[in-house]
């Protein structure tokens, strides 16, 4: 068994679906942060078989809790201050996300204006779907990220 | 400041509003002559839509305003790489409002958020032509009295006709409507509307022959299988000729049932149905001028 040490401050994401964790590193631009980063594939879960956590320390506020949210609302996030977890976040789907997928319809205007933001609206929430909030065609999975 | 994007950007409540106005100038053409002097409308088209560009421009004339524009996007600043942002903003300081036509879906909408002017969408590719939905509605309360309780046949290319699309949306907000989809089995209905149809228990069938429908229907609202929407050239010819409306088939309908359709027609109504006093297609384009004549007002908070 690995064993990764204790966090000082900064926040844990655990519960993150087995091979996701690099996506999730990648949509938080975690490279762009000059800070500790742990990243754990594969760790056993009661709860899910295999999981993966995301380790990180920095300041809370850098997080950004839309794009987790949108990426999986089933991650744990623990807030850890003093080596303490001193609260959980619940993740809700955010209303709105903006440039964190981007539309692959090529008719729609998107695909030509000059740095027209990829905005993407919470069509339904039951079904977690979004549509671009300008040709309202609805994400898929197979739509690649930014 | 409001614009026009979709359909639905109005409440029911709203485009009764809008309606009773429209129908006010109908009757009384010569009170609203001048409610529009000295303003000026920009006709934006980016794509070549000559009868919807001519319905807008004559809307604003008949209003005392005037106009001006471009009618492609060959000759305009879009030809040299301008946005769609920028233009607007230029334009917002040479004209009152804007009706805008875009080959990409959601142009308009970009134009809104950057505008000065209400901006009206004149269609936008395959998704919004709100205008077109407005003159379907107005026409059908007009020419009936009531937008409710009527059997609504649609007929032709159910797949890819936006208008279908934005029609049913818009009709579904009334009681006691039902649908009868006619089409070939490759111009279905999409599933997403079939879906909002049964999520509001709003009563629907799905048919391929026209005939055996006809004596039901209200109103049948014909579409073009438009050439444009295809990537196959073959799928177009065999599917194009799929459904001609002709008067052996009007004998089989109601008395007064009415014939509906957007327009340009190809073939899928015959001329001779023109004579029947049920085809309501040209009085329907008619309607399209007073609902942007009333469109125009109340986005500019002009009150006669």
């Amino acid at each position: 068994m690995l064993n990764v040490g204790k966090i000082e401050e900064g926040f844990v994401l655990d519960h993150i679906k087995a091979g996701k964790s690099l996506s999730i590193y990648e949509h938080l631009q975690l490279d762009k942060l000059d800070c500790t980063v742990a990243i754990i594939k594969n760790a056993k879960s009661n709860k899910l078989g295999k999981k993966d956590i995301l380790k990180v320390e920095c300041d809370i506020d850098m997080l950004d809790l839309d794009v987790l949210a949108f990426i999986d609302h089933n991650i744990t996030v623990n807030v850890i201050k003093n080596g303490e977890i001193v609260a959980k976040k619940d993740l809700v789907l955010p209303k709105q996300i903006k440039n964190v997928i981007k539309c692959r319809n090529p008719r729609c205007i998107t695909s030509i204006e000059q740095e027209l933001p990829h905005i993407f609206v919470l069509a339904d929430e039951k079904k977690e779907l979004y549509r671009c909030k300008y040709c309202e065609e609805k994400y898929t999975e197979t739509a690649k990220s930014l | 400041m409001r614009h026009l994007m979709s359909p639905m950007d109005f409440t029911v409540q709203e485009l009764d509003t809008l309606f009773d106005l429209a129908s006010s100038i109908e009757k009384n053409p010569a009170k609203y002559a001048h409610a529009c002097d000295g303003k000026i409308l920009a006709t934006c088209f980016y794509e070549p839509s000559t009868r919807t560009r001519l319905s807008f421009e004559s809307a604003m004339l008949r209003l005392g305003g005037q106009v001006l524009g471009f009618s492609d996007a060959s000759s305009s600043s879009a030809s040299k790489g301008e946005s769609v942002s920028d233009t607007i903003r230029v334009i917002s300081g040479y004209a009152d409002i804007c009706a805008m036509r875009h080959p990409k879906e959601g142009a308009p909408m970009v134009a809104a958020e950057k505008s000065d002017i209400p901006v009206i969408n004149a269609g936008d590719g395959g998704h919004h032509h709100p205008t077109q939905t407005l003159t379907d509605l107005l026409t059908i309360r007009s020419l009936k009295g009531h937008i409710e309780n009527f059997t609504i046949g649609l007929c032709g290319d159910l797949k890819f006709g936006r208008t279908v699309h934005s029609l049913i949306k818009a009709l579904v907000r009334y009681p006691g409507i039902r649908f009868v989809f006619i089409s070939p089995e490759e111009l279905r209905v999409p599933d997403y509307i079939t879906d909002m149809l049964k999520a509001n228990d709003i009563p629907y069938e799905e048919v391929i022959r026209l005939e055996n429908v006809m004596p039901e229907l209200d109103f049948l609202y014909m579409t073009r299988v438009q050439r444009e929407r295809f990537f196959n050239e073959e799928d177009y010819v065999r599917l194009k000729d799929f459904y001609i409306l002709d008067t052996a088939k009007m004998e089989l309908a109601k008395k007064d049932m009415l014939v509906l359709h957007p327009l340009p027609r190809v073939n899928e109504i015959s001329v001779e149905v023109d004579e029947d006093p049920r085809a309501a297609y040209f009085k329907q384009a008619k309607y399209g001028v007073y609902v942007r004549m009333a469109l125009i007002l109340t986005l500019l908070n002009i009150t006669v």
